[in-house]
């Protein structure tokens, strides 16, 4: 099973996804970002999801479940960077990520976060 | 007597009359054309078909029928796109009919093999009709397809403000269309605004409620927020009266209006210039 990293930007985590995102994976990912969390005290969580190129139901539900993980450590999840393609698909899937924000790069992303702060 | 022989005589009498069937031929179909093609034009092709005819009525090859057949074919997609009438097309088969009738009136014994001829050139003349059909069906295609291309086009209106002005019907196809669209362009241009402007959609009914609910839902998975505009005073009260909710969505009356929100949100402001 391949791990996605998180790495820490000031009080920022940024998640980068640039693999074909398995259902273990996603679950550890959400595993990995609530430990995360806790112990750093991030205020904001960005998921770049530029690469994926197939966002499925499932993925598409722990993506909104790990934005209201991080709202409860008080911290706003972005995605970033979807795809016409996926976000037609999501749409047609009746999935609107609410409770996610987003944005469409990382630095509009983390624009939204500072803005925020 | 069988059908082959009788097709054979048959042939071998019209041609000895060419000259006066076709004649008489071109001179009908001219007649029902109403002068949109010249007698001369009129009788050139009615001399290739009447041929081909004979040909195919003699038996003695297997691709006449087959050449007349395409022969008639592509007469009648011509006809179909010059915006001729299916009765003037199909017309020109069955002219040739009173034409062999006027001549073979008189011969008694010649019956049979009218009869046998009056029924290929039904034949032929149904093939003319469903040709016609086909070629008009494919030039609606044509136009429809055309016309999906032209109605959606994506305006950059202001430094990230995009504008779909949106023109007749929406239904789930161009929705599709104008979402694509929309959605590159947004990627492409970095836009975080989108105004959606309904003006030139005549109906708003749940269904493209529906679809208009869709592209800004789609829109906001990419971090850009989208504005409806364009909202006329009767599409506004069917929208009230069928209960359809735009939820967050702002809706604002013109292009300007939307705009203006638009640089609001993103923290622009217009002024005029001059002494204040």
């Amino acid at each position: 099973m391949e791990r996605v990293p998180i790495s820490k930007i000031g009080t920022t985590l940024f998640v980068s996804i640039q693999i074909d995102l398995q259902d273990e994976s996603v679950v550890r990912l959400q595993e990995d970002l609530a430990d995360e969390l806790a112990a750093t005290g991030a205020r904001g969580v960005i998921i770049d999801i530029t690469a994926m190129e197939i966002v499925d139901s499932f993925i598409g539900r722990m993506l909104a479940m790990i934005g209201s993980i991080s709202r409860l450590f008080d911290a706003e999840t972005v995605l970033v960077g979807m795809r016409p393609a996926v976000a037609i698909t999501l749409t047609e899937l009746g999935l609107s990520l609410r409770g996610v924000r987003t944005a469409l790069n990382a630095e509009k992303g983390l624009e939204l976060l500072n803005g925020r702060a | 007597m069988d059908v082959d022989s009788s097709q054979g005589r048959m042939a071998a009498y019209m041609r000895d009359h060419q000259d006066k069937v076709v004649g008489r031929w071109s001179e009908i179909v001219a007649a029902g054309l109403r002068g949109r093609s010249s007698a001369a034009e009129v009788r050139r092709e009615l001399d290739d078909l009447y041929v081909l005819v004979l040909r195919a009525m003699s038996g003695a090859d297997d691709q006449a029928l087959g050449e007349l057949r395409a022969a008639l074919a592509e007469l009648s997609r011509s006809r179909a796109r010059n915006g001729f009438t299916p009765t003037e097309t199909a017309l020109g088969v069955f002219a040739l009919k009173d034409a062999v009738y006027e001549l073979v009136a008189d011969a008694a014994d010649l019956v049979h093999e009218y009869l046998v001829f009056s029924r290929m050139m039904d034949d032929l003349g149904l093939l003319t009709f469903e040709t016609y059909a086909t070629a008009r069906e494919q030039i609606i295609a044509d136009q429809a397809e055309a016309m999906l291309e032209l109605s959606t086009p994506v305006i950059r209106l202001w430094d990230g403000v995009i504008a779909v002005p949106l023109v007749g019907t929406l239904d789930s196809a161009r929705t599709q269309l104008v979402m694509e669209k929309l959605l590159e362009t947004l990627v492409a241009t970095g836009a975080d605004h989108a105004v959606l402007d309904i003006t030139g959609v005549p109906t708003v009914d749940t269904e493209v409620a529906q679809h208009l609910l869709k592209t800004v839902s789609a829109a906001r998975l990419l971090g850009a927020e989208c504005i409806v505009s364009g909202i006329r005073p009767q599409v506004a009260q069917t929208i009230v009266s069928l209960g359809i909710e735009f939820g967050d969505i702002a809706t604002k009356a013109t292009l300007a209006d939307a705009l203006a929100h638009a640089l609001d949100r993103r923290g622009q402001h217009l002024a005029k210039e001059g002494p204040a």
